[in-house]
């Protein structure tokens, strides 16, 4: 218990530095930016005016504690483009994004640990080998390709969903069938490189002295693989796939573009385009505590699994 | 010792391509920019790769724009790998405050998507111009291999041969330089084989977004998210530069493999 508090503490010191540096960073550019929105009308009254208009002219520290306390109420300024209240701008692509993230995770969970299974019984060999060059080739597929042929093959093709033509979260199961196919490209590099790390964890697992005790009192190698080695390889993979989070993350942010997904990444690369500052920043920041807290909770799943690890970090 | 058939078939693959992408910045079949009446042709061997939307030879297209994208993640590597190893080595090496800082501060960026910073950095200094790409791709990069580079050096400290060498009065510089260097390149080549193929990827998924590389310019993510608007006219625009892509990254990452396998890493 003690260690879950600690792990929130520093949970919420790093969303503070985050979140500090984002906006100290856009803030130093968002005046420019609103002064370039004027154009060949910014005269020095203009100007003075939209500086004030967006707050710019209150001291820092105000600005920042106000901005942040919008993550609590939803009042996070007013997007420069759409002149609407980011919060309300994001809210439902926050839900998309998250759907589409934790569908990536769930596959690349439900596919690498039977395949890494599979693949610790060959070591040796020439399927082995085969194992490494294909393992190698899915790492080197980068997810957008893959979806622009999903959205090909399944979308224009077979009808299967139309790309571009997100239905929305309120009719779930079109929803699901739909981001089935981002979450699928998004997961073929991961879970190659989930079983390669599974792999090895659990060979080097195979070596220990306790699989050569179960094995000579009579157990066979299946059950001690399942039984033991298995348990043994839990906690260095659930950090590892904690890590994967950022890269799932990476992975919805191009793929989200290439389906058409009305999620965070998308508009987030619009507005970068755009330099609609307001928006940039809280986007970063939601992206970075979705990261930040899935290593947390991790951290926390893998002491109740094993608490000696919790003495390790003070 | 069994045949390293990873490294080989790796050399093998990223020397033919990087010899055709070399070629591509003094000479193509067609003129690249030539756009033709031959539009949307399908492979022939006239136009290897098939013609693209503007009747442009695809094959000429991808040899410039692996050009482009090599280039940018050279550059990107160089800039990460200079910086890490720099920032890695004297921090691993004294220690002390400024290393336990360290270590923090990169954890933290480490676990961040790098994509996203990226795209944050680029957002601060402007899309759309590659030095820009180049610069926060650089930026990046530095913390993965200040890391590996710390964790060499903060191990070599404490080893006998360190110690020897500065009994015999060998300065810090000299230390760091010639004596742990050397020792470090084994961990250090594989970071930078996973690094390159992470700066291809990174770019490639910038400049498919818009942000990174944009007309008159081509890389090959640009070329995609272009091909991607007549796959149904032409799917062998998309398919060959994907391909070519993969195929890149599928031989560095083997020469990656082959590099660990030969230090008996095979896991």
């Amino acid at each position: 218990m003690k260690y879950v508090l600690r792990r929130l503490g520093a949970l919420l010191l790093t969303m503070f530095l985050v979140s500090l540096c984002t906006f100290a960073a856009f803030s130093g550019i968002s005046g420019s930016a609103a002064e370039a929105r004027l154009g060949t009308q910014a005269t020095p009254e203009r100007v003075a005016a939209l500086r004030e208009e967006l707050g710019l002219n209150r001291p820092f520290a105000v600005r920042y504690a106000e901005w942040l306390s919008g993550f609590a109420t939803g009042s996070l300024g007013d997007s420069l483009t759409y002149r609407q209240n980011v919060g309300e701008l994001l809210r439902d692509k926050v839900l998309v994004s998250l759907l589409l993230s934790a569908m990536s995770f769930a596959l690349i969970v439900l596919c690498s640990i039977p395949l890494s299974l599979l693949v610790v019984r060959l070591p040796g060999g020439p399927l082995d080998a085969a194992h490494t060059l294909f393992n190698q080739f899915c790492m080197s597929v980068p997810p957008f390709f893959t979806g622009l042929l999903l959205s090909w093959v399944f979308g224009v093709s077979l009808h299967w969903f139309t790309p571009g033509a997100f239905p929305g979260l309120s009719r779930t199961g079109d929803a699901l069938r739909f981001l089935l196919f981002p979450a699928v490209s998004i997961a073929i590099p991961r879970t190659a490189m989930t079983v390669r790390m599974l792999r090895g964890t659990l060979l080097r697992e195979l070596n220990r002295d306790y699989v050569k005790t179960a094995i000579s009192r009579g157990s066979d190698r299946d059950t001690v693989l399942r039984r033991h080695v298995l348990k043994n390889a839990l906690t260095p993979t659930v950090a590892f796939l904690a890590q994967m989070m950022a890269e799932i993350v990476a992975g919805v942010i191009v793929v989200e573009q290439v389906f058409g997904i009305p999620g965070l990444g998308r508009m987030l690369v619009v507005s970068i385009s755009n330099r609609d500052y307001p928006v940039v920043q809280a986007i970063v920041v939601i992206l970075a505590f979705w990261v930040v807290a899935s290593n947390t909770v991790a951290d926390c799943i893998n002491v109740r699994i094993d608490p000696r690890l919790a003495l390790g970090d003070k | 010792m069994k045949r390293n058939y990873y490294l080989l078939a790796g050399l093998a693959i990223t020397g033919l391509l990087s010899a055709a992408t070399l070629l591509g910045f003094f000479w193509t079949p067609c003129d690249s920019a030539a756009m033709t009446a031959d539009k949307f042709l399908a492979p022939c061997p006239a136009h290897l790769f098939g013609t693209d939307n503007f009747g442009r030879d695809i094959f000429s297209r991808v040899m410039e724009g692996a050009g482009t994208s090599f280039l940018i993640a050279l550059c990107t590597v160089a800039i990460g790998a200079a910086g890490g190893v720099l920032l890695g080595a004297v921090t691993g090496y004294f220690g002390g405050l400024a290393d336990e800082i360290l270590i923090r501060v990169g954890d933290a960026l480490t676990a961040f998507p790098s994509i996203l910073l990226a795209l944050v950095v680029i957002s601060l200094l402007g899309p759309g111009k590659p030095v820009n790409l180049i610069l926060s791709l650089g930026l990046v990069f530095i913390p993965s291999f200040a890391r590996v580079t710390r964790a060499a050096y903060a191990e070599a400290r404490e080893v006998n041969y360190v110690k020897s060498v500065r009994l015999m009065g060998a300065s810090h510089a000299r230390v760091m330089l010639v004596h742990i260097l050397p020792n470090t390149l084994p961990v250090l080549l594989s970071a930078l084989t996973i690094g390159f193929n992470n700066a291809v990827l990174a770019e490639a998924s910038m400049s498919y977004l818009g942000i990174g590389v944009t007309p008159p310019d081509a890389s090959l993510g640009y070329m995609l998210s272009e091909a991607q608007s007549v796959f149904g006219r032409a799917p062998w625009y998309a398919l060959t530069t994907g391909g070519v892509m993969i195929l890149f990254l599928f031989g560095v990452g083997l020469i990656g493999e082959g590099l660990r396998f030969r230090e008996g890493d095979a896991l």
